[in-house]
């Protein structure tokens, strides 16, 4: 890597760890009902909206209530969502008289925006109209955020309160994390996008004259050039925030009007990882012992930045089958050289890699260049950083609950090992945690393997895989590792918009979403309802560099065992073939 | 649970209101009035007419133009209307036939080296990348020169003056904006 | 019960445990184990794909089937044969519990006074019934001591050989049924059912009939079933998987389902799956082995987390009883002369600190006791109302006691307590001593200090306690002073003086609220309610029998710092299985790399990379893995009955090493075991 390339990488980390403390900070106090700098301007729009839907704000829910609570609210997002898409064809806000979205897209596309996976099925640009991406999909973006994050609050009050049965109330931690984190951050990130040349219009489509023209697939000469455009920059702040990650136009955050310069690149991907890194620091700060937070962080970022590692060198290795072609792949101070094959220019491998990696990481799924296109191990990571669980910054919210319930289980063998009941932040870990523990590991991981398994298997399943040999295996077994820990990227050449690939990848969602939230909130119940155990000298100390290692090695161990297989059908076996063919 | 969905209905219509009917306008509005280019997408004008948007790239295939990376956009090469990338692995026969086609059109219309830039073989991830490396503009610079008969060192100044360096200094790569450099090769030319 | 049976294996009980081995093979014992009854499925698949290969080509050696089919047989009899052997410790245990429970005659008579007895089988005898037992006599039912003093003994249950007294009222009273009365005779009080009686829930206990899962093996069988299933999924839907990799790639065949079943138990958590019952059971015997006998599993699981120990201070923390150790004179008396009346005033004082009062007086000054029938001595007991004891001689009333008691006592004759006593007083309670004032008549002669005497040892002890993150607490019936100075003698972490059975309860009660774990130890009737309050309750096998029902643990050997030995046990136990489990998992790796490329050698050439072991070929690959997979349980049945070593330092000092030997040593070993026994295979031909 290129001296420039390191300083890149530091700068984003830099910024972003800076970032952590303000914002988690902001967020502990936003979620314990504390007052903010805020609550001039959105206080009283807050206490409106309590009003209008008819919530005390001090009723507090048990866990099954506050379960139903979540439910029920997917449940009608889901609905409207559907229904929407539906019916654009007669809505307003369709300068391009887009019509209806197929009934078997619509149910994928509504699973994915409700469970804050945004898989993206279908190519936005020719399918969904202004107000399907404003009233469906934006909304979506903003509150199945802010429903991951709820739920993530619910388990830190349950290892914070004991010998109780509430642990908050749904609709007011909704409410606070839309309009006091999401919204805020939101409008000056949408801002700062629009400064850097990101679109945000109503008015149809820009016609331009090609300078030379063209001829299409059939040989006719086309002329002019149809730009499209739309109110970008609104949906893409929050589709970076909220860890969402659907794209406004088909190719994403690498669309050069969604992602237009270094600089809109480097405030996306801050945006990626910021509250999922925050909320660290919040969890920290809420449970009393802020080094808790900041081990859990470490844990995370001791995997990431290895993996991020191997994908930049495999990235800036190359394509051999390229090499023998007399391409020149060095990097110098004139090319990023590397795997440029789906990638842009203006992001070079470096603003890539780091961002494949982040997005994965997280589970935003937003992508700058295209996954299908990575070198074997370059494509791995990505993959592999899904199969982890989403748990390594992971969805906004759902990562750091995910990443708990791991901690959960390491907490437990480590209590094991030093011969005494495991605890973890005063809570005795016994029989239920790990029952609920152990579903919220098992069933993303059983949706991933079930579900490729299916797919590779079945003629509907194979037939719309694109790349030949082992890659195409891995461009299912992507599809359903991103359906499944709801990330959303792609290996985009696999022809997913079929009735087959919506069905199984839209229930592969639902259940990677829901059977990982509803044991954490029954957790959450069970912990609160428990009795809180001081620590002591026997007390497995779990803000230390050795815990810290039992918790990436839980996670690795339990992603590599899992995948391990699946992984050496496709890109393993791919990158052998790769280095053979050199 | 019937008092649940009642909540649900509200709070999701309330929060639809605000954020997808509030936050986007606000949005709109504010950057009409503090970016408008940018939030038009930014485009060029020549005159009355609009050359296109400086962020997206067109299709170039004359010798006398610079040429910029493959688009993998269907029906036609830089369709803004459907932006894809071409999803080839690093094994597929198409990413070697597409470099493959690329390599020879280059040849046929002049440019030719031991090595070629990578980002001249390969197709960008957006289908609509509208830069190419500074080494990929160097690399076409004598064939441009030859079929436009300017000087090298004319085209050179050209492409330099058509050169992003890193925003800030450090981030992004260092990239040459084809559009904006053909642009003003032709009106060079037209000088 | 004997202690001889600590070898790990004697050949009878090797010889039962290989029987068992097979007897268990029933499906119905299976299901209990899930992560076994996996393998158990696996194995009578790969069987019948075996028999299939005889009959006919399934384009797989049927030499390879057969290999595979045989070593998952053992790996199931291997499991088999680690809980039966140590089912066989415990059993062992038992039966020599048992030949002390044969029928017994007991003479049942009606009440106290009655001697006449009614002769009737001992299983007759229902609660409350009062039955005679002279010398020579089995005690036929659990019971308390009514009446009478008798030399027992209780070696059947103890496997101590020297009697022990028992006798009505106090804390010596309780005897259990199935031991002996050596001399003199009891009259004693049925108080539990046949049956039910302590001897014969100590021997369901160790026959392990009667264990139930503790709260964290529980948990720990969910993680390993959650990892199963994985595993079993991975395995599924490597079929599909591999059927489109031949696809795609135009050579090869499909994984055989012999292989998909090899890795599916390889994968699996077996070797803790196989050992889990095993180290519970022995667990159980490692305490019986140490004489106490636990009365659930759960108070075994419980001691490993125990935060607070309480100790009663009297004969765990100190020696016995407080003694002697000054005189100190009030001006005007010598050193003899008070020696003398507090010799005098403990003649007939028979407790221990009277005892120790002559003792000193002799040793110092030489005075024996004299005969003292010619002077008509009239004894003055200990009463609790004036607090004092003493002797009243030639007129001459002599006391000991209090010094408010005796300060009292010679103002109402006129005297006074003069001010160097006062303060010798004083010091001597400061020091943690405790002070006697002895008087003549209205005449305060001076102080002897008695001092408790700390057991040498017993402050490492606390702080090796400490260091395992144990708070140490001392019970006292001493007044804070004395109790403050010998807590920081002994080096406890604190103390609870002037302690009354409530203050017990409620100290522990107190504890509990905060959330912490209680062990005590406790003998006595008035300890009873402390007991069942708190969560590891050891009672001393001498105590009484309310005590003993109260606690959940009770010690043969009555030696009260037994509970750091338990609490030693406890932890050992919960170690074991995780240590295990961690190796379990480690041990996947290696299986994988061993596995996976002899698996895809058809389809992917190329995944031969990943063969660090260069493995001779396919089938010895998978067969290596298969065979390590097996041996290393019997390997780790040593270390399963044994528990892994417990070492006090802290926790996390604990984890490091722990992880270190058997995570890091379970991802290297099977390289190692795996590539030995290909070696071995290819060298005899078989691969």
């Amino acid at each position: 890597m290129t001296t420039n390339g390191l300083l890149q990488l530091v700068i984003f980390f830099g910024v972003l760890l800076a970032c952590v403390k303000p914002v988690g900070f902001y967020m502990a106090r936003v979620y314990s009902g504390s007052t903010t700098f805020l609550d001039r301007i959105i206080g009283p729009v807050e206490r409106l909206l309590y009003r209008l839907c008819g919530i005390d704000k001090t009723a507090e829910m048990t866990w099954r209530q506050y379960s139903t609570a979540v439910l029920a609210f997917s449940l009608m997002s889901f609905l409207t969502v559907y229904a929407l898409q539906r019916t654009q064809g007669w809505l307003p806000f369709n300068p391009e008289s887009l019509p209806a979205v197929s009934p078997d897209s619509s149910f994928n596309t509504a699973v994915s925006f409700t469970t804050n996976t945004n898989w993206q099925g279908y190519g936005s640009e020719i399918t969904m109209s202004y107000l399907t991406q404003m009233l469906a999909l934006t909304v979506q973006n903003f509150v199945s955020a802010a429903a991951g994050m709820a739920v993530l609050v619910t388990l830190i009050r349950g290892f914070t309160r004991h010998t109780t049965d509430a642990i908050g109330n749904f609709w007011v931690d909704l409410l606070r994390g839309t309009l006091y984190i999401l919204l805020p951050l939101s409008l000056v990130l949408a801002l700062a996008l629009v400064s850097q040349g990101v679109v945000q219009t109503f008015g149809s489509y820009q016609e331009v004259t090609l300078l030379e023209p063209t001829v299409d697939a059939v040989g006719a000469e086309i002329t002019t050039q149809t730009i499209a455009v739309g109110p970008a920059a609104s949906q893409i702040a929050i589709k970076q925030l909220g860890t969402n990650g659907g794209g406004f136009f088909n190719v994403n955050s690498s669309h050069p009007l969604e992602n237009p310069t270094p600089l809109s690149n480097l405030l996306q991907l801050l945006a990626i990882l910021l509250i999922p890194a925050a909320l660290c620091f919040t969890f920290g700060e809420m449970v009393g012992d802020r080094r808790q937070g900041w081990a859990v962080l470490a844990a995370m970022l001791a995997i990431f930045v290895p993996l991020l590692t191997i994908t930049l060198m495999s990235e800036q290795a190359g394509n051999p089958t390229l090499a023998q072609l007399g391409a020149d792949q060095l990097a110098t101070d004139l090319q990023p050289g590397g795997n440029m094959e789906g990638k842009e220019t203006r992001f070079g491998i470096v603003n890539s890699s780091l961002w494949a990696v982040a997005t994965t990481a997280a589970s935003n799924g937003s992508v700058n260049s295209m996954h299908d296109s990575y070198t074997p191990l370059g494509g791995l990571v990505p993959m592999w950083l899904m199969q982890l669980g989403e748990v390594i910054f992971g969805g906004v919210g759902s990562g750091l609950y995910g990443m708990l319930m791991f901690a959960i289980v390491a907490v437990f063998l480590s209590g094991l090992m030093v011969g005494r009941t495991p605890e973890y932040l005063g809570k005795k870990i016994g029989a239920f945690e790990m029952k609920m523990a152990s579903l919220a590991i098992l069933f993303p991981c059983a949706m991933v393997l079930v579900g490729t398994a299916v797919a590779v298997a079945s003629t509907s399943g194979s037939e719309t895989i694109f790349n030949p040999g082992p890659h195409g295996f891995s461009e299912v077994l992507y599809a359903f590792s991103s359906a499944g820990n709801n990330n959303g990227s792609a290996f985009a050449g696999l022809g997913a918009n079929t009735p087959f690939y919506n069905c199984l990848l839209g229930l592969a969602m639902l259940v990677g979403r829901f059977w990982v939230m509803l044991p954490v909130l029954a957790i959450a119940g069970s912990l609160a309802a428990k009795k809180t155990v001081p620590s002591g000298p026997g007390t497995l100390p779990t803000h230390t560099p050795l815990f810290v290692v039992l918790l990436v090695a839980v996670v690795i161990v339990v992603g590599a065992l899992s995948f391990f297989p699946a992984l050496a059908l496709g890109p393993i076996v791919e990158h052998l073939l790769t280095s053979t063919a050199r | 649970m019937i008092q649940q969905l009642r909540t649900a209905t509200l709070v999701l219509i309330a929060l639809t209101f605000l954020t997808g009917g509030v936050y986007p306008l606000v949005v709109t509005a504010i950057a009409h009035v503090a970016f408008p280019t940018q939030a038009n997408g930014s485009l060029i004008q020549r005159g009355a007419q609009i050359a296109g948007s400086e962020l997206i790239g067109q299709p170039f295939s004359r010798p006398e133009y610079f040429w910029g990376r493959l688009s993998a956009t269907a029906p036609f090469p830089y369709n803004a209307a459907a932006s894809s990338g071409s999803n080839f692995g690093p094994l597929h026969p198409g990413l070697k036939q597409a470099a493959e086609a690329r390599l020879s059109a280059l040849q046929a219309a002049g440019s030719s080296g031991k090595t070629v830039p990578v980002d001249l073989l390969t197709a960008s991830a957006s289908g609509l990348d509208p830069h190419i490396s500074p080494a990929a503009a160097e690399f076409q610079a004598p064939r441009i020169a030859a079929s436009r008969k300017m000087s090298e060192n004319a085209v050179r100044e050209l492409i330099r003056q058509s050169t992003e360096g890193r925003q800030l200094g450090i981030l992004g790569e260092p990239r040459v904006n084809v559009l904006r450099l053909n642009l003003a090769l032709d009106q060079h030319q037209m000088n | 019960m004997t202690k001889a049976s600590t070898k790990l294996f004697d050949s009878k009980i090797l010889g039962d445990a290989i029987r068992a081995s097979f007897s268990k093979l029933d499906p119905r014992v299976q299901l209990r184990n899930p992560v076994m009854f996996a393998v158990y499925l696996g194995s009578i698949l790969t069987t019948v794909l075996w028999l299939n290969s005889l009959s006919e080509a399934t384009g797989e050696s049927s030499m390879f089937v057969f290999g595979v089919t045989i070593w998952l047989w053992f790996t199931v009899l291997f499991a088999n044969f680690a809980e039966a052997i140590a089912e066989g410790h415990g059993k062992a245990q038992a039966a020599s519990l048992k030949k002390s429970r044969t029928t017994v005659i007991a003479r049942k008579i009606a009440n106290k006074a009655d001697r006449i007895a009614n002769e009737v089988p001992a299983n007759d005898l229902k609660i409350g019934d009062i039955a005679i037992v002279k010398a020579g006599e089995t005690i036929p039912a659990d019971g308390e001591v009514i009446e009478g003093v008798a030399s027992v003994d209780e070696s059947a249950i103890t496997g101590e050989s020297a009697p022990v007294v028992r006798e009505s009222g106090g804390d010596r009273s309780s005897v259990t049924g199935g031991t002996r009365v050596i001399s003199d005779w009891l009259i004693i009080q049925v108080k539990t059912l046949p049956g039910q009686s302590f001897l014969d829930r100590m021997i369901a206990m160790v026959e392990g009939a009667q264990r139930q899962k503790t709260p964290n093996e529980i948990a720990l069988a969910i993680l390993l079933a959650a990892l199963t299933l994985i595993f079993l999924l991975v395995v599924a839907t490597l079929l599909p998987y591999s059927i489109f990799g031949v696809e795609v790639s135009g050579q090869g065949k499909a994984i055989s389902l012999t292989v998909l079943v090899a890795l599916f138990v390889c994968l699996a958590p077996t070797t803790i799956g196989a050992l889990l019952s095993a180290i519970g059971i022995a667990g159980m015997n490692r305490l019986s082995q140490a004489n106490v006998i636990a009365l659930s599993g759960r108070a075994v699981e419980a001691a490993g987390d125990v935060d607070v120990l309480l100790l009663d201070k009297t004969g765990t923390i100190t020696l016995g009883n407080r003694q002697a150790t000054h005189f100190i004179p009030a001006a005007g008396t010598t050193e003899k002369e008070l020696a003398e009346a507090a010799h005098l005033a403990s003649m007939a004082d028979e407790t221990a600190e009277g005892r120790s009062i002559a003792v000193l007086a002799k040793k110092q000054f030489g005075l024996r006791g004299r005969e003292l029938e010619h002077i008509q001595p009239h004894f003055v007991p200990f009463s609790a109302r004036t607090r004092m004891s003493g002797v009243t001689l030639d007129g001459h009333e002599i006391r000991k006691g209090a010094a408010e008691a005796v300060e009292t006592h010679v103002r109402s004759l006129g005297g006074f307590l003069p001010e160097d006593v006062r303060s010798a007083v004083q010091v001597v309670a400061k020091s943690g001593g405790t002070p006697l004032v002895v008087s003549r008549d209205d005449k305060v002669l001076g102080v002897i200090e008695l001092k408790d005497i700390v057991k040498g040892g017993i402050k490492e002890r606390f702080a090796e306690l400490r260091q395992m993150g144990i708070k140490t607490v001392m019970i006292t019936g001493d007044n804070p002073l004395t109790a403050a100075t010998i807590a920081a003698e002994a080096g406890v972490d604190d103390f609870l003086a002037e302690a009354t059975p409530e203050a017990k309860l409620s100290l522990i009660r107190e504890y509990q609220k905060g959330g912490r774990l209680v062990a005590m130890t406790g003998d006595g009737t008035n300890d009873a309610p402390a007991l069942a309050q708190a969560d590891v309750a050891v009672a001393m096998n001498s105590g009484t029998q309310a005590a003993k029902e109260a606690g959940n643990m009770v010690d043969l050997d009555s030696n009260p710092t037994k509970l750091i030995e338990i609490v030693n046990i406890g932890k050992q136990l919960l170690m074991t299985r995780g240590s295990l489990t961690t190796f379990s998992i480690a041990n996947d790796v290696a299986k994988y790399f061993a596995i996976l490329p002899a698996a895809f050698a058809a389809t992917y050439p190329a995944l031969k990379a990943l063969d660090l072991m260069r493995l001779s070929s396919p089938s010895s690959a998978i067969l290596s893995a298969v065979i390590f997979n097996a041996l290393i349980i019997i390997a780790l049945v040593p270390l399963a009955l044994k528990g892994v070593a417990y070492r006090p330092v802290g926790a996390a000092q604990l984890l490091r090493n722990n992880l270190l030997v058997y995570g890091v040593g379970g991802l290297i070993v099977p390289f190692i075991g795996i590539k030995a026994i290909d070696l071995l295979l290819s060298a005899v031909g078989l691969a």
